[in-house]
Formats: structure tokens, sequence, C-alpha cells
């Protein structure tokens, strides 16, 4: 696509351009002709401020010809390459080209490399050392930053290695979360609940799901409500559901904080989180080697053991 | 009216010493965000004290409060003595004094908490901005209002320099602040996307330009010649370079995009631009440096050409940096880097605070009535030790910024990324611990300046010199 809205502009600027450059040329020329009378340099005959005065000495050779060098480097470079408006240059170089070609030298390169990988099954990729160093390197790049670089998350970025799995822990899963990404959706229901007072029922029987310590009255009166606004997503014991990404509330993994504060912050606002997608970003064959070391950080030893 | 007699001093010695002030305090929050890079709790997590609303803090404390403050002192004062006039518009000079140090009060209370408009080196909201044109139309006209009352026929060449800076300076403000408010503290540019990045870069570069480079070398123009007491080196390349410099800057403003979504001729045209600066640039280092020839011996024992002529050293450096760190294969491993950090003091700290420090050095003992310093000894300490704090400074970024560049791009023989970012920060701490030593010592040479100051000041008559009357022509 073009950079200008008319061929007009493309012309505007190369003349604008050339212009310049050649201005800068022969002004340079202008001031450095003029012969300097004598062999001792004069003053300029002005005086300020009692004692500030000027020479006249001519411009130093090697600075003028720095000057022209840079002008002729420049009419050489908007030569070859784009500069002069809609010009495209001899070189035809361009930075998406460039892009694309780096980009297409680089599969031709490593792609086998992760496309052998690609043709084996998820647990014996998972097994193989060397596939399991490259996973870590591309994990180190583009998932430390939220899951941390031992993999073991913080809040609001799931933990990877306690085997527990939002998603399911199979290796295809895995892998799905990584290709097409995740929205963990929990909506903000204080309204729904019955206010602050309904709210903290729930809350206290959503602690009574994880044997946590709580009122038994509130968590009686909770459960009602838990059954017909949250057993929807997280099933009617609070077992979540894989499906949706639905966490299991009755163990001692919480996403959030699993403290009646952390509890109550979910329900009154709500959560939202979000795995971006990589597939592709990263193309299937990285993905691939990358679900297999997620995967194993949680299940050692894969299919060939 | 009356013809007044003396020169307007009062507004130069306040912005002199305010000079030293804000030089004090930029730098000081300069340290301490070096030091948070070092250990990231420091100010123990408080928002407002977090690095993000500290780091524009600094750069707008030491570009606009202390250089611009320098800008200010010296510029009325040579202006003064080489138009043989008194400063033009006398309450319209104390309100740009006062607005000013109101500008730098505001963004010193509205940057912590938050205010900003994201637009680098022009953070401040809406209202500060409608401040800051206020401020500065009153300085064009005091300034240029001086010049036309002038007693002599030719303009000295440090008013031209200051004159272009102040104009430029005007448009780049104008066009780059141009927005829309929302609130009282919260607007919006009128650009969008890589227009807004462009307009932005063209308005970022040249305020390196002109206010750090045009502004300085007026600044240069003045005490040089007048501290090594021979004529400037040569009248025909200060006309060269200084339409050279002002027509060039003004098209160097892309190569801070260099491999993004602006247009492929417009990082072209900004990389070719930015190379035929350096030789504009250094007329001017040559202009200033060879002044000095026939009194080099000045050199050995004047502290204050010590300051203003290593000034111009590293002034002739960074003008030969900038350039090749344009050119798109260099930017490609310098850019985000700490490199452009570097860079960015070697002009900063080597050229625009020493050659402030130098001008005030000369400047300060003459507004008081007195012929030199307090002590030229503390002056030489001062001078040793703020050179050896900017080349550790440099020196450390130039090593982390290009280690960072080969970090980034280093590549294991599957095409994954030999190191993941953190660890190019790892390795950087060393070069964070350097730099921030080089920074704390730039910093205790301001201090012993403002003691050397206060010595000189404290007990002194403030005296306005009467206005020299000008040579007669030959």
């Amino acid at each position: 696509m073009s950079d200008f809205t008319s061929d007009f502009w493309g012309l505007y600027v190369a003349v604008i351009t050339l212009v310049s450059i050649l201005a800068c040329g022969v002004f340079l020329k202008m001031l450095s002709s003029k012969k300097v009378a004598g062999s001792t340099v004069e003053t300029m005959g002005h005086v300020w401020d009692g004692d500030l005065e000027e020479f006249n000495n001519p411009l130093p050779k090697w600075w003028m010809w720095l000057f022209y060098l840079t002008l002729a480097f420049a009419l050489i470079y908007l030569a070859l390459y784009p500069g002069l408006g809609s010009y495209a240059g001899i070189y035809k170089w361009s930075s998406q080209g460039q892009y694309d070609g780096e980009q297409a030298k680089a599969a031709a390169r490593f792609g086998p490399v992760f496309d052998k990988y690609l043709a084996m099954d998820l647990k014996q990729v998972a097994a193989d050392p060397e596939a399991r160093e490259i996973g870590q390197r591309l994990f180190l790049n583009y998932c430390a930053q939220c899951h941390a670089s031992d993999g073991r998350g913080s809040k609001g970025f799931p933990n990877l290695t306690d085997g527990d799995w939002l998603y399911g822990g199979d290796p295809e899963a895995v892998k799905t979360s990584i290709v097409a990404g995740r929205a963990g959706v929990m909506p903000a229901l204080a309204p729904a609940l019955g206010g602050a007072e309904g709210t903290r029922d729930v809350v206290h029987h959503v602690l009574s799901l994880s044997n946590q310590t709580h009122d038994s009255v509130r968590s009686g009166r909770g459960a009602e409500k838990f059954a017909t606004l949250c057993a929807a997503c997280h099933g009617a014991e609070g077992k979540g559901n894989p499906a949706l990404g639905a966490p299991n509330l009755t163990d001692g993994t919480w996403l959030y904080g699993g403290g009646e504060t952390a509890i109550t912050e979910t329900l009154t606002k709500g959560r939202n989180g979000v795995m971006p997608a990589h597939g592709e970003f990263l193309g299937e064959a990285k993905v691939h080697v990358l679900a297999a070391y997620v995967w194993g950080m949680s299940n050692s030893g894969g299919a060939g053991k | 009216m009356q013809e007044q007699t003396t020169y307007n001093y009062k507004v130069v010695r306040q912005f002199a010493i305010m000079t030293l002030v804000w030089g004090i305090v930029g730098m000081l929050v300069g340290v301490i965000i070096a030091a948070q890079l070092l250990w990231p709790d420091l100010t123990y997590g408080i928002p407002w004290l977090s690095y993000g609303r500290l780091r524009p803090l600094h750069t707008n404390a030491v570009i606009f409060a202390f250089g611009g403050s320098a800008l200010f002192a010296t510029s009325y004062y040579a202006v003064q003595r080489t138009c043989h006039a008194r400063l033009f518009a006398g309450p319209l000079a104390a309100f740009t004094f006062w607005g000013w140090q109101l500008v730098i009060l505001l963004a010193a209370v509205t940057l912590p908490l938050g205010y900003t408009s994201g637009k680098e080196y022009a953070e401040l909201e809406w209202p500060i901005d409608i401040l800051i044109t206020l401020v500065w139309v009153s300085y064009a006209i005091v300034f240029f209002g001086t010049v036309a009352t002038r007693k002599v026929k030719h303009i000295y060449v440090a008013n031209w320099f200051f004159g272009g800076f102040i104009l430029t300076v005007a448009l780049l403000h104008l066009v780059n602040s141009a927005e829309i408010p929302v609130s009282m503290w919260k607007s919006y540019s009128a650009y969008a996307g890589v227009q807004d990045a462009m307009v932005q870069w063209w308005y970022g570069h040249n305020a390196v330009g002109f206010f750090l480079t045009a502004g300085f070398l007026g600044m240069m123009y003045y005490f040089v010649p007048k501290q090594a007491g021979r004529p400037v080196y040569s009248y025909r390349l200060s006309v060269v370079h200084f339409w050279a410099l002002i027509f060039t800057y003004m098209w160097a403003g892309p190569h801070h995009l260099h491999y993004t979504a602006l247009p492929d001729w417009a990082q072209s045209v900004g990389m070719v631009f930015s190379l035929i600066l350096l030789a504009p640039s250094w007329g001017g280092m040559i202009n200033g440096i060879m002044t000095l020839s026939g009194a080099w011996h000045k050199l050995r024992t004047d502290p204050i050409l010590k300051f203003l002529i290593t000034s111009l050293s590293f002034y002739g450096m960074s003008t030969f940096e900038g350039p090749m760190m344009s050119i798109k294969t260099v930017n490609s491993l310098s850019h985000y880097t700490d490199w452009t950090i570097g860079h960015v003091h070697s002009g900063a700290l080597g050229w625009v605070a020493m050659i402030s420090i130098g001008s005030l050095y000369y400047m300060i003992p003459r507004l008081f009535g007195k012929s030199e310093m307090h002590s030229i000894r503390l002056i030489t300490v001062h001078f040793w030790v703020a050179t050896i704090g900017v080349v550790l400074y440099i020196a450390a970024m130039w090593i982390a910024g290009v280690m960072q560049g080969l970090m980034w791009r280093a590549v294991n023989p599957d095409g994954t990324l030999t190191y993941s970012f953190v660890e190019s920060v790892k390795a950087t701490y060393p070069f964070y611990a350097i730099r921030l030593l080089g920074g704390t010592m730039f910093l205790g040479g301001m201090f012993i300046m403002a003691y050397n100051v206060w010595r000189t000041v404290v007990g002194a008559k403030a005296v306005d010199a009467p206005i020299m009357r000008p040579a007669a022509a030959h």
C-alpha cells in the first residue's frame, strides 16, 4: 500500500528533500569560496561589550569536506533506499521485505528442529531432554513474565507446577490453552446475591466447601444461593468444571486467594483472567514443544517412563 | 522615558541562583531513580515516589528547570551586554522569572501525583502548557525587544543562537502540545497513531537541538571568548554552522522511530539529515575550541575555562555519537538500550551542565560586585569531580547498552533467544552501580559549587553594572 494519499505528496517530499540537501551544498560553497585577504587574519572590526571580537578564519578544509561528504552520502543513500517520496530506491528495499526475508530464512534454518518434534506425541516430546531445554528457553521468553521463571505463577496467574489445572491437565488441553488462549471470567455477583449481606452468606458457604473456618448459619443460607447462581459453573458440590475453566472450590488451590477477604472481593467485583493466544504468534511447531514442556513441569517423566 | 544607566541584573541574579537550586534538585531526583534501579524497593512502594513518576520529574527538572533557568540567566545577561542596552520591558522580564518558577513548581506537584499527558519531555498537562506559552511569548518580547533597542549596529553571534532557540522552542511547544482537554488535569493529543509519534519525536529531537544545543551554543559564544580573552575564531564558520544547524535539525526526528510503523521513506530522510547534522554541529565545537588558539596556556590554570572547553569536547563527542546512532544498522543494536541513556547524559551532563556551570562561575561574582568566585581551588575540585563523574556514568551506560543489545539478539542453534529479558537486567546491575556512583559524584560537585556560591554571595551587595558605551565604529 502506498504511504501517500495521492501522487502529489510523494513528489512533494522528493522535491523538498532534494532541494534541501542541494541547498546545504550551495550555501557551503558560497561561504567557503570567498577569499580571505592577506596571510594574517583580521577581526571583523566589530566590538561588543568592551572586548568581544570576531576573527574571520577560513572554514577548516577537513570540516568542509566532511560536510560535503555527508551531503554526497545522503544523495547516494536516497538513490539506493526509499526516502524520496514514493520512489522505492534502486535496491527496492523495504522494512517489511527485510522482515519477511529474515522470517523466511529463520523458518528454513530452524523449522526442521521444531518439525521433528511436531511429528511426535506431546508426552514423548516431554520426555525428550533436548526438547525440554528448547521448551524452557521458549518458556522463559514468552511465559515467565506472568507465570514466573519457575512456572509457579503469582496472584491471578496460575501455578503450572502443582498438577492443578483449570482447563484440564492432559497435554492436548495445555496445548489448546497456549494456541487459542483462555478467558476466565467470573462475573461480579454482589447485586444478584442480595448485596453485601447475601454475598457474605455465600462467601461463608464457599469457605465451608474447602473446610475453612466459617459461620455455619451464614453458610446454610448461602448454600441456597450457591445452588442457583454458582453451581451452573462451579457444580453443585463446587468441584468446578474444566470445560469452562471454572475452578474447583473444594481444594486448597486459589488463583486469587482463598481467605474471606479475597473471596468476598472475587464475588463482589468479579475476576477477568486472560491467557493470550500464542498460536499465530509462535506457530504450531513451537507451541507443541512449549506445551510439552509446560505439561512436563507437573508430570515428571512423561510417556517415556 | 528616562534613560536608565544600569543593566537589569536583578532578573539575571534570580535565574542564576535558581539554576543552581534546580540543578541540585533535578540531579538529586536523578540519583534517586538511579538508585531505584539498583534497589527497586528504595521508596517503599510509595506511588508518588515510584520510578515511573520520578523519571519525568527528573527530566523536566534538569532540562527545563535547571537548563531553562541557565538559559534565561545567561541570555538576559549576554543580550544586555552585547546590545549595550538595558533589558527591554523590565516587568515582563520579572514575569518570565516568576512564571517559569511557577511552571516548575506545578511540574514538581503534578508529575509525582501522576498527572501526565504521556508525551516524553512534554508531560505537563494543558493548563501548565498554557502558562508555558505565556512565559515564552514574554521571553521573546523581552529578548527581541532588547535586540531591537541595541546601541550597536551588528547583532552579536550569541544572540542569533539565543534568538533561534527562543523562536523554535515556541513553535515546537505549540505544535507538539496541541491537545484536547477533557478535564482540568487530563487532555488527549490532537494527533493519533504514527502521526502523533512523529510529531512527538519531531518535538523531542528538536528539544535537544534547540533547547539543549542552540541555546547553549549562544551561551558558549558569549562566555568562551570572554573567559579566554580572545576573539571568536571564525565569523564565517559561525554563519555557516548557525544556518546549517537550525535548518537540518528540523529533519532529524524520525531517527527515533527506526523500524516502527513510521513509513520507510520518513525513516530514511530522518537518517540522512541526522548524518548531515554532524558537520554543522562540529562547527560550533571548532569555533569554541579554536577561540582558545593563542591562549592554550590559560587552560592549565583557569578551571572556568576547563569547564567551558571540556563541555565543548563532550558536545563534539555526543554530536558525533548521535549521527552514528541514527544509522539504521547501528540503531537496531542501540535502540531501547542504556546506550541511549549514556548518549543523552554525555550531552546533558558533559555539554549542557558543564557549559552552564562554567558560565555561572563567570557570571555570579560579576552580578554581586566581585571580580571572582570565593575559591578558585574549589572550582578546580568541582571540575575534576564532575568530569570523573560524567566519564564513569557514560562509560558504564555504553558498556551496559552494547551488552544489552547483544544479549537481546543472541540466538541459540534452535532459533530461540539465548537470554530472557530479565537476564539482561541482571547483567546490567554492576553498571547501574557505576552509573549511580558517577551521578552521585556529579551531584556532589553541585554541592561544592553551592558552597562556593554561598561564600561568594553572602554579605555581598547586589550590583547592577552601568551600561557600557559601545566602542567607536572602526
